[in-house]
């Protein structure tokens, strides 16, 4: 691994892009017009948009879900749905929200766009791969969404055995084929974006240049390679065993129902990180632009997401303390869960460490990412709370659990995904969204989210466990409340929906580097040539070259 | 007997020492979560005010020893959580390990029921009565899915297996009436599956025991009627014509396979005797000729009759019977 210089002082750099950099031929939008230029594209960007308007579909389908889930719930009765299309729509929502929204959110998208241009490369290693691998991922999607058209399934998206295997009586083996699918296109994405970031950086640009973005899109990718086949063959195994009775998890055949969630959860958990690790990598890009400041303590932001994508995979367990896994594994796992917590901790005091004594704008990308890192921070202290041995005994399964996870996936994923697309939707498409209106939206879901998901967190102490849809009256209070908040973070996701896309025809023209920011993706024009550079790129001598720079001293600078 | 609603409740209520302990642990945890974020995000909002760009600052940045503050601030809040692993970690263990005299409690989960039986043998469906000042120790199964016991005010759950016993134990401190759940999501009318556990006096409790119709026997007499109804003894009782090992003094002693092995007859063996007969449990000298009764007797059923198989009266009544 060769390993960059980087030295101290201001910038050095003009920060205006010179204009050899602009490009004057087709941009990638306008290259080609036909439907068919889209579907048979190898052009990472276009693929980038093909996922991004893919994801959006399932984002609508996954927060109505939600948001049926959460006018059940108004009422403590359940006088709305019957039991069973309450726990179907439940189901909808996890299954869309994790496999179809949230693991290929921001690497699908983002990360298909714009590792290229950051690195400065041409497209992907493997442009055909990757338009197979949106095949794939639509090839899943079809067969999921053909068992919700057929009736739904009712497992949870946890799908835990006997009742996925031997119980329930609906579209099990669909919706298990969907997602076993769509692990192939993670596999596939993940695999591009490795060699590529290993074989196609620009001449220069050596591993301690990159920006973290492409860092944590490396770690990103090493779990998907990694965890991914192991989900994979316990689907496919969970569907024989519902199929033809293998006994592998049905103690009714010999097998061994935990072993399920062993599996199960060796993947879910670093898929969890599959989902925070790009949104880290995200807010590592806007902080430093909206302070035009260098981002603090680069190495050790580099190294926390490699580490984070290392311990992830030892942690599994810690869904299981009350699931009747061994003592011993138990406690090794609760201690494993809060080394966690330090990778974690040094992102988190690195980027408000960024913040001090910058310059800073409080444009929209901002505001997504001050409010990405308090919910972040919340949720990932209370995952320590749940890898607590004897809280965990109590709050396993509860509303707490829901709040917690919540905090990270929709705190910290969907905000750091709302924030770069209102950072790069400039670059993706050449023109500027209406200002006042994302500022708005920003506070909207920030108040929207909080409302809706604190009140959790006091209901899942107070002992409401999960996925009841008939539920004691003495909890009814907090849970209007938490619906009340949903209907606000509702109109604070519907507003980008329509200023985005209104600003794609009518927005004023975006220049290059509409935000001052550093990193060749703003060396090139908005939206980009086909081909990204016409001219070789040359990689900035020190990444985050912002004009404010704090001097660190130590290894950093051996 | 509904527990007593309240319109807004921030607190839930607490019956047992370790749910207090499992309280002062939170609460201590939530006063070090505060010192840990509240810095950081008065820092964020501060900064956001005082360094916008167009306010007159001070931006000029002295040498930063970074290193030492990356260390610092990477080992610091570990440590200090580490002694919320450590308290968490011991409060678990002392909640897994039952005092020898705990009252053991039978439980039974299956869709959509809880089924309890007490040791003299009555049993209930979703509620509970238990008494206070008395270790409590249950020990459940499930019949169909997995399931989940959880009693809020105990601060205390575990789940329930279909292929083999799980425990849980507590010290009941305050009576009253609470609630309990299943916790793990277990189909249709998972949400129903909850009930009322009531914690009284030891009085009440006799009293309750009482009024509730001792059981002759309990689960072993419970057990000789399941014996008799599944007719076991056309082939073990003494004298049958099918030849079977003897059921007598079974339990606890020795028993040798067909293929060698020497293996403990402990409930667990004559669990999956019973259920799942084969080749490879055969006792020594014996054809296998006796039927699978898995899926064939209810699980509650099966409890019974091994406890039955348990108790010393199994010998002292198979021997009896002509």
């Amino acid at each position: 691994m060769t390993s960059g210089t980087i030295t101290d002082g201001p910038a050095l750099r003009d920060p205006h892009t010179p204009d050899s950099r602009i490009g004057h031929g087709p941009d990638y939008l306008h290259a080609e017009h036909t439907l068919r230029s889209w579907f048979f594209t190898t052009d990472h960007k276009r693929i980038a948009l093909l996922y991004l308007a893919s994801i959006t579909a399932f984002f609508v389908i996954g927060a109505v879900t939600a948001g049926l889930v959460r006018l059940a719930l108004v009422v403590p009765d359940g006088q709305v749905f019957t039991n069973d299309t309450y726990n179907k729509l439940f189901t909808i929502h996890g299954v869309v929200m994790v496999w179809f929204f949230l693991i290929p959110s921001i690497p699908a998208t983002f990360g298909n766009f714009l590792i290229p241009l950051m690195i400065g490369a041409r497209d992907l290693a493997f442009p055909k791969l990757n338009l197979a691998s949106w095949y794939v991922f639509m090839t899943g999607a079809f067969f999921t969404l053909v068992s919700v058209v057929l009736g739904g399934v009712d497992t949870g998206w946890t799908f835990y055995t006997p009742l996925s295997t031997a119980f329930s009586n609906t579209w099990v083996v669909p919706a298990l084929i969907g997602v076993t699918i769509v692990g192939f296109s993670s596999i596939l994405t993940g695999l591009n974006f490795v060699v590529t970031i290993h074989t196609m950086r620009a001449p220069g640009m050596t591993w301690f240049r990159l920006p973290i973005f492409v860092w944590t899109h490396y770690a990103t990718s090493l779990i998907f390679l990694l965890a991914t086949p192991v989900i994979t063959v316990a689907l496919v195994l969970l569907i024989a065993e519902r199929a033809f009775h293998i006994g592998v998890f049905d103690p009714a055949y010999g097998g061994d129902p935990v072993l399920f969630q062993h599996l199960f959860w060796f993947y879910s958990h670093p898929a969890v990180y599959i989902m925070v690790l790009p949104g880290m990598g995200v807010i590592s890009e806007i902080v430093p632009a909206f302070a035009q400041k260098k981002l603090f303590g680069y190495r050790f932001v580099a190294y926390a997401a490699i580490g984070l994508a290392s311990v992830t995979f030892f942690v599994w367990g810690h869904h299981m303390f009350v699931n009747g896994q061994s003592d011993l594994a138990s406690v090794a796992f609760s201690v494993l869960s809060f080394a966690v917590a330090v990778p974690s901790a040094v992102k988190v005091y690195n980027w408000t460490a960024t913040i001090h004594k910058g310059s800073l704008k409080l444009d929209t990308p901002m505001l997504y990412a001050m409010g990405y890192i308090g919910l972040f921070v919340l949720g990932g202290l209370t995952g320590l709370y749940l890898a607590t041995l004897a809280i965990n005994q109590h709050v396993h399964a509860t509303y707490f659990v829901v709040a917690h996870f919540h905090y990270i996936m929709v705190g910290g994923t969907v905000l750091a995904f709302l924030g770069g697309l209102h950072f790069w939707w400039p670059k993706f498409t050449g023109r500027m969204y209406i200002e006042a209106w994302g500022r708005i939206s920003a506070v909207l879901i920030f108040i929207g989210f909080n409302v809706t998901f604190f009140p959790q967190f006091i209901l899942g102490y107070l002992g409401m466990p999960r996925r009841y849809h008939v539920y004691p009256a003495e909890f009814q209070f907090l849970n209007i409340l938490s619906s009340a908040g949903s209907t606000i973070l509702a109109v604070g996701y519907i507003f980008p929906m329509i200023y985005l896309v209104y600003a794609i025809w009518f927005g004023k023209r975006a220049p290059a580097n509409p935000w001052d920011a550093r990193g060749l993706e703003w060396t090139v024009a908005s939206p980009p040539p086909a081909h990204n550079f016409l001219t070789e790129p040359q990689a900035p001598k020190v990444p985050y070259d912002y004009p404010i720079q704090a001097r660190e001293t130590g290894r950093q600078h051996s | 007997m509904n527990p007593t609603d309240l319109a807004l409740r921030l607190w839930p209520p607490a019956a047992s020492a370790t749910a207090v302990e499992t309280d002062w642990l939170i609460l201590a945890f939530t006063v070090l979560t505060l010192l840990l974020t509240v810095p950081v995000f008065v820092a964020i909002t501060w900064f956001a005010i005082r360094y916008r760009q167009g306010e007159p600052a001070d931006r000029s940045h002295g040498t930063i020893r970074s290193v030492l503050i990356e260390i610092s601030w990477m080992l610091i809040p570990f440590l200090l959580t580490l002694i919320f692993f450590v308290w968490g970690a011991r409060l678990f263990f002392i909640s897994k390990q039952a005092p020898g005299d705990a009252m053991v409690i039978e439980a039974i989960g299956r869709q959509w029921m809880w089924k309890f039986q007490h040791p003299t043998g009555q049993s209930e469906i979703n509620d509970l009565h238990l008494p206070i000042g008395q270790p409590i120790k249950i020990r459940m199964i499930s019949q169909d899915v997995i399931h989940n016991l959880y009693f809020p005010v105990f601060r205390m759950q575990m789940a329930t297996l279909p292929d083999r016993y799980t425990e849980m134990w507590f010290k009941p401190d305050r009576t009253g009436t609470y609630r309990l759940y299943c916790s793990e999501y277990c189909g249709t009318d998972h949400s129903r599956m909850d009930g009322t556990l009531t914690l009284m006096t030891q009085a009440d409790y006799a009293a309750w025991l009482q009024n509730a119709g001792a059981q002759q026997g309990g689960q072993a007499g419970a057990g000789r009627a399941i014996y008799e109804s599944y007719a076991c003894g056309t082939c073990h009782d003494p004298g049958a014509k099918v030849r079977a090992p003897s059921l007598a003094g079974l339990y606890g002693r020795e028993v040798r396979l067909a293929d060698g092995r020497i293996v403990t007859a402990d409930e667990a063996y004559l669990r999956d005797k019973i259920l799942n007969p084969n080749r490879q449990k055969l006792a020594a000298d014996y054809k296998q000729v006796m039927p699978a009764f898995r899926n064939v007797i209810p699980t509650d059923d099966l409890d019974r009759l091994v406890a039955y198989l348990k108790s010393g009266r199994a010998t002292a009544q198979q021997e009896a019977s002509p």
